[in-house]
């Protein structure tokens, strides 16, 4: 009998490669796909997707036991949190300022450049720097950031709509990637970063958040517009064509199987094994939907998503 | 794929003899479209004709049904690669698999626990949907006995997993009236295995390791023999081999209509998983990427609820929000002095916001609005859960006859929909709740006094 036909996709596009680090920092690729997420029969994946480990500008004040217990007193601060994150695998680190929101402490630009430096001065790897997501905050504290680490190809989000200029100006200025967020809509996400390279920020220097729905909670909607929008960029769309990241630690953190102990159903099982589970499960769906980087926060959960991620991407 | 009138009208006879009691054969062939009358009552039909339209409206991934009526799962018949393009239909089952070497005591035990485990989510219950009875004791008569005490303790689908036909012929003379799944054929068995799968009238699992080639000859000689409902168990042992065949299998038979693997499939995430991550990892990736069946090693509920809700996700259809009628809820036995709180119409809102106040042990009145089955933020960043729908629904859902007070809480995430609304509902009090539900218990602990 005849071999079986495997049925193979002629696509057109690629995903665009956006280079992180470098300059005495570690440098990484990511992106470079000619086909949909692993499927090694029909094309090449050059640069495997990616953890990015979030540490944040100050102690955090909503973060269940699970997780304070597993960082302990690197929490304090952020040079050390960053280098706990490392100890645990990340390959990027994922700095929110959120102490900058007017709600938690409205620091300035001072304290970002501290909180900045201090964890570029702790790690090698990669550096993404997030803002307070309060449009005006972010330039303010964003500014700050990209000075502290010009030249030193950081990711700076989340660009939006509203704070697009000032964002894709900073990133020209000093060499950074920007994180073009929207909310879980395709033609959004492609008109944005039409809107960044009208500005004239390169194509190969924007990553998109497509925003994330954790397990529960939206994944489904984020799924699919993932799929959607890795579909149209290999159709050969230019403009949804860039890598995508994932903020799976936030999202699948905040949902209350992640958090509460007591006083839930027993079905819902053990709530330390269960909000980890929140976070894998959420991670590896998003991960086949398309993600180039997500975000993660339980070092089991790092552990085992490197682990799947190189069963995913190894030769052969 | 489903035949349109039109094309059942072509391999009709065309003589419109009426024997069919239909007036002429295209109206028959309408009436077979809408599976209101099946093909077979047109006495003329000849055999090619027959054959060729059954061929023709064989769906793409065949529907293969297990286990008794009551908890039977149907799995296969899907029509898109990505749900987007429309939805997914059938769910995967979700199955525990059961080793027949292990104490007959601890298997009962399993098999109570797994099929008493029940969770509910946006007003759905979730449940596990069976067993696969492993043959690892070798022993025929084993074997058929723990099928027999699995059987008669629970209703769920059963997988037999053997290769040895006496054994699964002895497996099957206790619960082959149960319709169970065999597991499986393979290049030496087929021939027995196929015999059994006719004689017992079950779908029949079709082992192939090694690759697609092999597999697609087996289905092939196994269909010639008579044996139709067939499961693939191709190689899906990690999570790279899965989704790169599960993907394949998907799109021969959408983007080829190849027959031979048109068949939904079974996978084992645990069988090369070194812990109970790893094995939630590859069945998480199965419940997306395409398995039917998915058998798991391990039954724990905090392994089983979070797969439960992503396939409850994944198989969600995405054309539509899941959503509840716009009405005045009654939490508990609220009175007229009870709080009332505002929420929109989206089910997980509104199934969060009811828990909550459930658990919170204030009785309260539950104001839904109409938002098109929107979440709170996502229906006020369109425009559709503003000030003025609020307001007019206090009003058309007459709040103010089941109350005696004049305050209503809004969601945390809306604060900023105070100021509006006050002067919308003009003498009403309007309270700003916490931004989660879960924290509803302590505000009203604090705010609401009665
Ligand atoms: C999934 C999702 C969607 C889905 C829709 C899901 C749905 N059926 O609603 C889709 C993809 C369709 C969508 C679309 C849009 N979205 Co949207 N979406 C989300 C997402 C990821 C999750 C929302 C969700 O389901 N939450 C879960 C439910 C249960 O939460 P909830 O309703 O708020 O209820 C909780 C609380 O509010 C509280 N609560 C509820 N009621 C009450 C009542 C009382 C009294 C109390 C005390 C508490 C309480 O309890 C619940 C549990 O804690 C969020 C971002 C995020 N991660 O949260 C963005 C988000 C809500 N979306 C957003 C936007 C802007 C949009 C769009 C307008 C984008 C666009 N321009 O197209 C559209 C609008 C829809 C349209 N035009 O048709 C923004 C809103 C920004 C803002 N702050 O205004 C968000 C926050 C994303 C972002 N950061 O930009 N979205
Ligand atoms: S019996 Fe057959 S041939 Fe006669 S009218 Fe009906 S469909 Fe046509």
């Amino acid at each position: 009998m005849a071999p079986v036909e495997l049925p193979v996709e002629k696509w057109t596009g690629k995903i665009k490669e956006v280079k992180l680090g470098g300059n005495g920092r570690k440098s990484m690729v990511i992106g470079g796909e000619t086909t949909l997420p692993f499927l090694k029969f029909e094309g090449v994946l050059p640069n495997k997707p990616v953890i990015a480990v979030e540490v944040q500008d100050a102690p955090p004040k909503d973060w269940p036991q699970a997780l304070v217990s597993a960082y302990g007193d690197a929490l304090k601060d952020p040079g050390e949190w960053a280098k706990k994150a490392l100890s645990f695998g990340a390959e990027i680190i994922y700095l929110r300022l959120k102490s900058a929101h007017p709600e938690e402490g409205n620091t300035g630009a001072a304290e970002a450049k501290k909180a900045v430096a201090k964890v570029l001065e702790a790690v090698d790897v990669p550096v993404i720097v997030i803002g307070p997501e309060v449009p005006e905050k972010d330039n303010e504290v964003l500014v700050a950031a990209s000075e502290v680490g010009k030249g030193q190809r950081l990711a700076l989000g989340n660009c939006v709509e509203k704070n697009h200029r000032t964002i894709a100006a900073t990133c020209i200025a000093d060499g950074h990637v920007a994180i073009a967020k929207t909310p879980i809509e395709i033609n959004l996400a492609k008109q944005l970063n039409i809107l960044l390279c009208d500005v004239g920020l390169a194509a190969d220097s924007i990553i998109m958040d497509p925003t994330t729905g954790s397990l529960g909670y939206g994944l489904e909607y984020t799924y699919s517009v993932m799929e959607r929008l890795r579909i149209a960029g290999l159709m050969g769309d230019g403009m949804p064509s860039m890598p995508m990241l994932c903020d799976v630690g936030e999202e699948s953190w905040r949902q209350k199987e992640s958090r509460v102990t007591t006083g839930v159903p027993e079905t819902w099982g053990d709530p330390a094994e269960r909000a980890i589970n929140w976070e894998i499960i959420t991670a590896i769906s998003l991960l086949n939907s398309g993600a180039n980087i997500i975000t993660l926060r339980h070092p089991k959960t790092i552990e085992f998503l490197k682990n799947s991620i190189a069963q995913l991407t190894q030769a052969g | 794929m489903a035949l349109t009138g039109i094309e059942i009208y072509k391999f009709l006879p065309k003589t419109n003899c009426k024997k069919c009691n239909f007036p002429t054969c295209l109206a028959f062939a309408m009436k077979v479209a809408q599976k209101t009358v099946d093909v077979s009552v047109c006495p003329d039909l000849s055999p090619e004709s027959k054959a060729a339209l059954e061929a023709a409206g064989r769906p793409p991934i065949r529907l293969v049904t297990i286990g008794p009526d009551a908890k039977k799962v149907e799995v296969g018949n899907e029509t898109v690669l990505f749900r987007h393009e429309k939805t997914f239909f059938h769910p995967p089952a979700l199955m525990v698999r059961i080793k027949d070497n292990e104490p007959l005591e601890s298997i009962e035990k399993t098999v109570a626990e797994v099929s008493s485990y029940s969770v509910e989510r946006v007003g759905i219950d979730m449940a596990p949907n069976g067993f696969a009875i492993d043959n690892l004791s070798k022993d025929a008569g084993t074997f058929a006995k723990v099928a027999a005490s699995v059987a008669g303790k629970s209703e769920l689908p059963l997988v037999l997993m053997s290769t040895d036909p006496a054994a699964m012929e002895a497996a099957l003379e206790k619960v082959g009236g149960n319709r169970p799944l065999i597991y499986g054929a393979n290049a030496e068995n087929w021939e027995k295995m196929a015999q059994l799968a006719a004689k017992y009238k079950c779908a029949l699992a079709v082992i192939g390791k090694d690759g697609l080639d092999s597999l697609s000859e087996l289905t092939e000689k196994i269909t010639k023999a008579g044996v139709e409902d067939l499961v693939l168990a191709p190689n899906t042992a990690n999570l790279s081999d899965s989704i790169n065949t599960l993907t394949q299998l998907r799109r021969l038979a959408f983007k080829k209509a190849f027959k031979p693997l048109g068949y939904p499939v079974i996978t084992f995430p645990g069988a090369a998983s070194k812990s109970v991550e790893e094995e939630a990892i590859l069945a998480a990736q199965q419940i997306g990427k395409y398995a039917g069946i998915i058998v798991l090693d391990h039954f724990t509920p905090a392994l089983f609820y979070p797969l439960l809700t992503l396939r409850l996700n994944i198989y969600t259809d995405p054309q539509k929000h899941i959503q509840v009628t716009s009405a005045i809820y009654p939490i508990g036995s609220p009175k007229e002095t009870s709080p009332v709180c505002v929420t929109t119409n989206f089910s997980l809102t509104y199934f969060s916001v009811a828990g909550e106040l459930e658990s919170s042990g204030f009785p309260a009145w539950l104001l839904v609005c109409d938002t098109e089955g929107l979440s709170v933020l996502t229906a006020w960043a369109a425009g559709k859960f503003d000030a003025e729908r609020i307001a007019k629904a206090v009003k058309t859902l007459n709040l103010a006859e089941k109350i005696s007070h004049q305050k209503i809480i809004l969601p945390g995430k809306v604060a900023v929909l105070r100021g509006e609304l006050e002067d919308e509902l003009k003498g009403w009090d309007i309270m700003i709740g916490p931004p989660e539900a879960m924290d509803i218990g302590s505000y009203l602990k604090q705010m609401w006094k009665n």
